[in-house]
């Protein structure tokens, strides 16, 4: 049974621009998907243990203990666009 | 309820946390406030491809004894989620959080506001990590006229508590109270700075009105930037007015994020309120479950310290008036400890608290310091010599005086300072016949009915011996002695 999906909305939430056709390949894709994932929701369950996690451990911790940073420099040198330390981006927000 | 039934507001509150871990959330770069930007910075905190995140495990005792302070129940299994979201001051494009199972869930705190006591429910509080700081360039600063953002990653990854209220605050006095409670919480906890004007607590507030307690909630509003207590208040209040302003004119409330504006004292619409799913969160599979163990929780129940409610209602208790109490409480930890050592010395604690809170918190502010010499068992020294009236109330501040600077037990001040109050029955007895001798005026005038003129005997024997007669005493001697 086919799944209904707002492919724009996803696409829009992923930021990615996409063209007609494209959206129309991932609509039927991503809909496959889901179906299989509802074939796996419909099973029963009864007396599995619920699992979130596929490996068998827990409580990976490290200790509150500072190991260093990177050279600011090294960093900074990665980024487009720098200034005083900073990282510069274009506005962050704007009125749309 | 009826169309015309009382507006009712309906509010529930967020509070963000900073904890003041040495390191970050899931990395070994430092936690530091005010460092140079980009300077505690390393692949994972700044998402560079390949970097795994592992858990600070002392920020998870940290979370633990948060909730267990505001009477959560703790998850035995809990795990972290991803929260999707585009936001340049976040570098993974995801934020690691938890969504279904937080660590902490169905707490309460008792706050007082407008004279009563009220139990605000807590749903969750659950761990995080921060993000970096953006500060948007050009037009004077503000954000939609910004020309370009510069970006500082030493916050992103620090390690973040939200606590999640239940919608139980009704007025905008509960709102504070209840920010105000919870940060002398986290601040007892010593878990966090829990400083407003660093950021390291943080406060975002939804509001709906509803006309009256039975009815459905209406839609609400997320505010934000509220930069202090009295902003919260304001902010929280002008809401409320507007929310039933528009609705009153028939208009609706649309649900959305509005940012407070201090000076001008207004709340403005930022952009819509995107819905839960948007931000489409699924489980973190680059890190394992959390297991707080009822062994560990426990092991942690027994690390908390006494909380400020508890101490207010230790305090009244032992017979300290509530404002004394209040006063005592939220004093410099040095000054109670003070208070509870006096008491095992033998001390009274009503005159304990009322001189801490008085004279040592005036002398203290005075001399601009934080430094006190004055030991429990001095203190308590000096308020049993009041007791048995070798101290006079005014000479006891001048002894409190030389004890605040170290210069010995209370007798010793009390003597080199030449201070103490004369308690020979027979050098009294002498003053008060000297006096007597030398005021017939003063003793006629009595005799002949004028009673107020003892005020002016007891001066001139208090001069006699430099103050250091007890007053009473010397009253009562010349009254014998006049009629
Ligand atoms: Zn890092």
């Amino acid at each position: 049974m086919p799944i209904d999906i707002d492919i724009a909305h996803v696409a829009r939430l992923a930021r990615l621009d996409l063209a007609e056709q494209e959206l129309e390949t991932l609509r039927s894709q991503l809909s496959a998907i889901l179906e299989h994932a509802a074939k796996v929701q419909s099973l029963d369950t009864e007396g599995v243990e619920p699992s979130n996690h596929p490996l068998g451990f827990v409580n990976a911790f490290r200790a509150d203990v500072v190991t260093g940073s990177l050279d600011r420099d090294e960093v900074l040198k990665m980024a487009p666009a720098s200034r005083d330390g900073y990282f510069v981006t274009p506005p962050a927000m704007t009125q749309d | 309820m009826t169309e015309t039934a009382a507006w009712e507001p309906v509010i529930g509150i967020e509070v963000h946390v900073e904890l003041a871990t040495q390191s970050k959330m899931f990395c070994g770069c430092a936690v530091g406030f005010g460092n140079d930007p980009n300077t505690n910075v390393c692949p994972t905190c700044l998402a560079l491809p390949g970097a795994l995140p592992v858990t600070n495990g002392r920020a998870i005792e940290w979370i633990t004894k948060i909730g267990l302070a505001l009477n959560c129940e703790i998850s035995e299994w809990s795990v972290f989620h991803r929260k999707n979201y585009f936001y340049a001051d976040l570098p993974k494009n995801y934020q690691i959080s938890q969504f279904d199972i937080p660590v902490c869930h169905d707490g309460w705190l008792d706050v007082d506001a407008d004279g009563e006591t009220v139990r605000i429910g807590i749903e969750r509080a659950h761990q995080e990590e921060d993000t970096g700081k953006s500060l948007h360039i050009g037009d004077g600063g503000r954000i939609h006229a910004a020309t370009e953002t510069l970006l500082d990653f030493n916050r992103a990854g620090v390690p973040l508590v939200e606590v999640v209220s239940k919608p139980d605050i009704r007025s905008a006095a509960q709102a504070r109270a209840y920010a105000q409670t919870l940060r002398e919480v986290v601040a007892e906890l010593d878990v966090s700075d829990a400083r407003l004007e660093e950021g390291s607590i943080r406060f975002d507030a939804n509001i709906s009105v509803r006309r009256g307690p039975e009815a459905e909630f209406g839609t609400k509003v997320e505010i934000k930037n509220m930069n202090s207590f009295r902003s919260l208040e304001r902010a929280v209040d002008f809401e409320i007015k507007r929310q039933i302003a528009e609705l009153e004119s028939g208009g609706t409330v649309i649900q959305e994020t509005r940012h407070w504006d201090e000076e001008a004292g207004v709340t403005s619409s930022m952009r819509t309120k995107e819905g839960s799913s948007d931000y489409r969160y699924f489980t973190e599979p680059d890190l394992v479950p959390i297991v707080v163990s009822p062994a560990w929780r426990e092991e942690i129940r027994a690390t908390l310290p006494e909380l400020p409610h508890q101490r207010k209602a230790r305090y009244a208790g032992l017979g300290v008036d509530s404002q004394t109490s209040l006063a005592l409480s939220s004093a410099d930890p040095q000054l109670r400890d003070l208070f509870d050592g006096a008491i095992s010395a033998g001390a009274d604690s009503r005159s304990a608290a009322n001189w801490i809170t008085g004279e040592i918190v005036a002398w203290m502010r005075r001399e601009e310091t934080d430094s006190i010499e004055l030991t429990p068992e001095h203190l308590a020294e000096m308020l049993a010599m009041i007791d048995g009236n070798e101290l006079s109330a005014s000479a006891a501040k001048d002894v409190l005086d030389g004890l605040l600077r170290g210069e010995g037990t209370a007798r010793q001040v009390a003597e080199s300072r030449d201070l103490l109050q004369m308690t020979d029955a027979g050098a009294i007895e002498s003053a008060v016949d000297a006096v007597l001798a030398e005021n017939p005026d003063a003793v006629e005038r009595y005799q002949g009915g004028e009673q107020k003129v003892v005020g002016f005997l007891v001066g001139q024997v208090m001069r006699a011996t430099q103050g250091k007669a007890d007053p009473k005493a010397v009253n009562v001697l010349l009254r014998e002695k006049l009629s």
